[in-house]
């Protein structure tokens, strides 16, 4: 299955200039879904001759002297909160089960106008709440790397299509870690854009202040090329910034020569951060400085509250997002003789165990007498976490840390005690909190020969600078 | 500083949030919310009277667009994706019980 394993931009260039077609590429890559996905189970669902539709209106394009776009017959998996119309979006949850949504979101818009073609709907810890994808309504997904290994989450279908060679590129939504986690995990490249840079309309909900969807792609170049077509302005989403979009593949090879590199100190002590993954972060750093970057390290004090704060915002949003779920307007209903009862029965059936836990924590959190002493507390903590970046980016361009603990853990390892779960995301929910942009990319190994990510942080709107340097990791991974 | 959630408050969060929970549910609850606000506890302990909050990374204002009739969602493509509809409306059973 060679075709299988291509760039993003080697498939679309080759559709352009009429080297092989959409439909050969996307048959290949439907192939290596048939192969191998009983066992992989990235995807949710895929219609393979709605794949195969697609893929010809793009062969036709070109036949008839048209440039299908930048991702001309690129085949593309997305995470199943993201609304595709007609096709069923269930975000992995037993409330949305058979729920084909009347819209597509805004960066689904963009992928099939750039040329694109949709091969399925990828798995999600449910409500993408979660670290393993193990929090799905139907089943988890495994890593293709290591099948007795979780691929991470809650985007883990995503990262798990990508690295089984499933399609070149696919989107996934990050709230405190769910790209890059599982980019880390799955040996992928995973890039979470500034708040506001990618539109969110579409995207099914968690913590809205936290939200932002961001591809996964095998090459650093390849995430560049698909913020270009993703990113930008969109009067759908209010919170969509209206900064003008640079053009970031042609950033990407631009090298590191002066660029200044912090060491983010908190996060090589954070607690259960492994040895291996440290050391990867310091040889990452090292050759950094052999590229002509200037290292040093760099305190960010207020990153080691970032865990407490945002397991008490993310789950007050989720709270109120989620109260939108209540039988009415889509998705399962639970017949009760009262519309109060049938919502009590709908949302008790419909959700499972994790989702229940995060509004509960949510619903107490900001009730009445413990708002201020946790959620109005948690976004003080919030503001210092931005105002410590802030600081640090007045000294460095971006900084460079673990994207997660430790490489890919085993099945049910992290299950018994939500906590344990949730420190997977020590390093990967400050940029959430701050707003800002993050990459992880795979930089050599870990003693059991999974790969390790390295997290590249930047202020806000400084993809550019992320993805040069990311790209110079990259080249020099062992 | 926060005293410790108990069973009551977990019975009464949940009906709050519209959960029916069993009784094995509530006891495992009252223990795993315990313990992640007890880890909450590094940050209700901070003195962060002088610090605002920020309850978003943006600093945008209301955002607005010309009040102009633009297209919208077809009616009959969303009511069709209800668990039940009824005269162009979503329905639903009973809201206010039966009169006495």
């Amino acid at each position: 299955m060679g075709e299988s394993f291509i760039s993003a931009r080697e498939v679309a260039a080759g559709v352009r200039a009429g080297e092989w077609t959409a439909r050969h590429v996307a048959d290949e890559h439907l192939a290596a879904v048939a192969e191998r996905d009983g066992e992989i189970h990235a995807f949710l669902h895929v219609d393979p001759d709605a794949v195969r539709a697609a893929a010809d209106r793009i062969d036709a394009a070109v036949a008839a002297g048209d440039d299908p776009g930048p991702l001309a017959g690129v085949p593309v998996a997305l995470k199943d909160n993201l609304c595709t119309r007609g096709v069923p979006t269930t975000c992995a949850s037993r409330i949305l089960e058979g729920w084909r949504p009347p819209y597509d979101a805004t960066v689904v818009e963009r992928l099939v106008a750039a040329g694109a073609v949709v091969v399925g709907k990828t798995n999600l810890d449910e409500f993408a709440m979660g670290s393993s994808t193990e929090n799905s309504a139907f089943g988890p997904t495994r890593n293709p790397l290591d099948p007795s290994r979780v691929p991470g989450g809650s985007s883990g279908g995503s990262a798990a299509a990508v690295a089984a060679g499933f399609a070149p590129l696919a989107l996934g939504s990050d709230t405190g870690g769910s790209i890059r986690q599982p980019a880390a995990l799955c040996g992928v490249v995973g890039l979470k854009p500034t708040y506001g840079r990618v539109s969110r309309h579409g995207l099914v909900a968690f913590a809205s202040s936290l939200d932002q969807i961001g591809p996964f792609t095998r090459s650093v170049a390849d995430a560049a090329l698909a913020l270009d077509v993703i990113g930008g302005h969109d009067p759908l989403d209010a919170t969509s910034s209206p900064s003008p979009q640079p053009d970031h593949l042609a950033a990407v090879d631009s090298g590191v020569d002066g660029l200044r590199v912090g060491v983010l100190s908190e996060m090589l002590d954070m607690d259960g951060v492994a040895p291996e993954v440290v050391a990867r972060v310091r040889e990452a750093a090292e050759a950094l400085a052999a590229a002509g970057a200037e290292v040093v390290e760099v305190s960010v004090p207020a990153v080691i509250y970032g865990l407490s704060a945002y397991y008490l915002i993310a789950p007050a949003e989720a709270s109120s997002n989620l109260a939108r779920f209540d039988g009415v307007r889509y998705g399962l209903r639970v017949d009760a003789p009262t519309t109060n009862e049938m919502m009590v029965a709908t949302r008790t059936r419909g959700f499972g165990p994790e989702v229940k836990r995060r509004i509960m924590l949510g619903t107490y959190a900001l009730s009445a007498g413990y708002y201020d002493a946790f959620y109005g507390q948690a976004q003080r903590v919030r503001t210092l976490i931005a105002r410590d970046f802030a600081a640090a980016y007045e000294r460095v361009d971006v900084l460079l840390s673990p994207t997660s603990p430790t490489t890919a853990f085993a099945f049910g390892d992290k299950t018994a005690d939500p906590l344990t779960m949730y420190l997977n995301d020590v390093c990967t929910i400050p940029s959430n909190l701050s707003g800002d942009p993050a990459i992880s990319v795979p930089f050599g190994t870990g003693g059991d020969d999974l790969p390790v990510g390295v997290q590249v942080m930047g202020p806000a709107l400084a993809e550019t600078d992320l993805l040069r340097t990311a790209a110079v990791l990259e080249g020099a991974a062992p | 500083m926060a005293e410790r959630i108990t069973r009551d408050d977990v019975a009464k969060v949940a009906q709050l949030a519209r959960l029916a929970l069993s009784d094995d549910e509530l006891d495992t609850f009252t223990g795993q919310l315990a313990a992640v606000l007890e880890h909450a506890e590094d940050v209700a302990a901070l003195d962060l009277a002088d610090v605002a909050p920020t309850a978003h990374p943006l600093q945008l204002g209301n955002v607005l667009r010309p009040d102009v009739v633009g297209p919208t969602l077809d009616r009959d493509e969303v009511l069709a994706a209800a668990p039940s509809a009824e005269d162009g409306r979503f329905r639903v059973p009973t809201i206010l019980g039966e009169a006495p």
